[in-house]
């Protein structure tokens, strides 16, 4: 990490003004274009590769004095991904950051949307790591990109398809493709399926970012998002039926599974952890 | 309690980056820069290789901040090299008024300009010189500066390349120079199939140990040829950019240390045969390299079933700073899709028990 001397020879944001504006030219294709990815010039960020840089370099060309920065990792504010991109965002711009999630204004992410809805002045910044969702049942780039130009999806409903012969269940577990706007089969990054429903028809912008993969791609407020699946077979999400959180109760949030080695018992609690806290905040 | 893994990351990270510091403190010796760029010279070069960014200083700098790994060296001239304005295009380079150091070909015994052997490893035994435990630094110096001294300098010979005596002959296709803006793989993503100057930019900053890996499977029987190393120099070529006042004239800005590979293969010609050529070049002196490239420049450009006949598998697997990257991205927790893997294995064993 650098010290804030060193820093100081850096531009705002990290990056030179002529790369951001770049970022921002694909992000606006991107959003002209909904699941479409776009490929972009992803620079080399000083934080690894597969790490999150696609959604530090969409955070870097977007931010500006005005906004509220909240970074999550799990769902959590706290964990080590997301404080370590959240001081290096913060020493090279300056801004705010917060853990709650109705006073951020751009919100990075890693695996997880959060449970209270986005308002149409927020953006969410998903970090990307494979945002091909052909990918799976085809290892060549030239291949699907020309497979979503023809709209070619009939591999990965097979794929669908013989989960479902040979499991009973389609066993795609996080990462679940989405039909966007009846035209692009898109990765919602590793998001849990829980999740998925609320990409569509959301008041807020969803980014993606993928720096090693050097893509980005959008959903723009309003979008019809569907998680693929049969007539007869519905999408299911991950069932945490009879399970509350320990902390706070909740019932209706994604939890994390936490064993006490101690006694052996097995606790959920909320993946949000800023949810969690609220929650606990207003039942006192 | 296991939730700890996840929460009070601030102050771990902290304590982490002050632990890195003691793991260089074990001497009370500072490692000068100026040592590590003059005596570790091909691990320097290896990392400028890889960053694709030439400065000795800044390399040895990185390389004592990470505590000489290469890869982490090579992250940090990365990310910085992102900060960099770009001013200025140099001009092409034409590696045939190279400064010669070491030139050598497999394939003839006499070449135009004559082999020169320099310095080179391939002829030492490999035994333990205990002789270096204790070194008299300012003696080796004095040494070999007197070395220098003492010594007349002759007239370099024009050492054309030796691929050109074959064009010449009719083996080899000869092309006109293309003088075509290069695909910039820093600034575009790749796409395919990928034009051969994003081939060779891709191959020149590729990690050595991948694409030396991949050359390998090609000689062994992965690949289709043996080829010959036609020709192999190393040394040091100038670099001009236009000069502002006027872009007829040129400005020397400095010189790169370069190893340059051209290597021969047989390929089919209608119903005879001829040879065709594999190129490779990188920074500093890293013949293995080097010649690693030149073979998998030539089997790129053949098709086949082979890993390294497809220039995706090839050019999408070998950056330094994208395989380190993600696979040590896989100690970051998992634990909203590990939970979800989990939901999805328990629901179809409910199923079946």
């Amino acid at each position: 990490m650098m010290d804030k001397q060193s820093m100081e020879k850096y531009n705002y944001a990290f990056l030179d003004e002529g790369s951001k504006r770049e970022i921002r030219r694909s992000v606006l294709k991107a959003v002209a274009i909904p699941g479409y990815q776009v490929p972009f010039g992803s620079r080399e960020l000083p934080i690894g590769r597969g790490w999150g840089t696609g959604g530090i370099q969409l955070t870097l060309s977007l931010i500006g004095p005005e906004d509220t920065l909240k970074v999550i990792d799990q769902g959590s504010d706290e964990s080590v991904n997301a404080v370590n991109i959240k001081k290096f965002v913060r020493m090279c711009t300056g801004v705010p950051v917060t853990t709650r999630t109705q006073d951020a204004t751009l919100i990075q992410t890693r695996h997880r949307v959060p449970e209270i809805p986005l308002r149409n002045d927020q953006i969410l910044i998903l970090q990307v790591p494979l945002p091909e969702p052909l990918r799976v049942v085809e290892p060549q780039e030239s291949v699907t990109k020309k497979m979503h130009a023809e709209s070619d999806y009939a591999a990965i409903w097979l794929q669908l398809y013989e989960s479902l012969v040979k499991y009973g269940k389609v066993t795609i577990s996080a990462e679940y493709p989405c039909l966007v706007e009846d035209r692009y089969i898109m990765n919602p990054s590793p998001i849990p399926k829980f999740d998925n429903p609320k990409l569509h028809e959301a008041d807020c912008l969803y980014l993606f970012g993928a720096g090693r993969e050097k893509k980005i791609y959008a959903i723009p407020p309003h979008t019809k998002v569907v998680s693929l699946a049969f007539d007869d077979v519905p999408f299911e999400r991950e069932s945490f039926a009879g399970k509350k959180c320990r902390l706070c109760g909740s019932t209706d949030t994604y939890l994390d599974e936490i064993y006490d080695s101690a006694t052996g018992e097995r606790y959920y609690q909320c993946s949000d952890t800023s949810y969690c806290r609220e929650v606990r905040s207003k039942c006192k | 309690m296991a939730y700890v893994a996840v929460s009070g990351g601030e102050e771990a990270i902290e304590a982490s980056i002050a632990l890195l510091n003691y793991y260089r403190s074990g001497t009370d010796k500072d490692l000068d820069l100026e040592v590590i760029e003059e005596k570790m010279s091909l691990l320097v070069d290896r990392v400028m290789s890889e960053a694709g960014l030439y400065s000795k200083r800044y390399a040895a700098l990185a390389l004592k901040q990470c505590e000489g790994s290469s890869d982490e060296a090579v992250f940090l001239l990365r990310a910085y090299r992102s900060t960099l304005k770009r001013s200025y295009d140099t001009r092409v380079v034409n590696t045939q008024d190279m400064r010669i150091a070491r030139r050598i070909s497999a394939a003839f015994k006499d070449i135009p300009g004559g082999q020169v052997l320099g310095a080179t490893y391939d002829y030492t035994h490999r035994l333990m010189n205990f002789s270096l435990e204790t070194e008299d630094a300012p003696a080796l110096q004095k040494k070999m500066r007197d070395l220098v001294q003492s010594q007349t300098p002759v007239e370099a010979p024009d050492s054309p390349r030796v691929s050109d005596t074959l064009k010449d002959e009719g083996l080899i296709d000869r092309f006109p120079a293309n003088d075509e803006k290069p695909f910039d793989v820093t600034q575009n993503l790749l796409e395919f199939p990928a034009p051969r100057s994003a081939r060779l930019q891709t191959l020149s900053r590729a990690d050595t140990g991948f694409i030396s890996g991949l050359a390998y499977s090609v000689l062994r029987g992965f690949g289709q040829v043996h080829p010959t190393v036609g020709e192999l120099r190393v040394g040091a070529v100038e670099l001009e950019v236009p000069y502002l006042e006027n872009p007829e004239e040129s400005l020397y800005i400095g010189d790169v240390l370069l190893t340059e590979v051209e290597v021969f293969n047989e390929a089919d010609d209608k119903n005879q045969l001829k040879l065709s050529c594999g190129y490779g070049a990188v920074f500093g002196r890293n013949e293995n390299k080097a010649i690693a490239m030149a073979v998998l420049d030539h089997e790129l450009s053949t098709t086949g079933d082979f890993p390294t006949q497809n220039d995706e598998f090839v050019l999408m697997h070998g950056d330094s700073l994208e395989m380190n990257g993600f696979i040590s991205h896989l100690k970051l927790p998992h634990y909203v899709t590990f939970q979800s893997k989990l939901d999805a294995v328990r629901k179809t064993r409910r199923k079946t028990t």
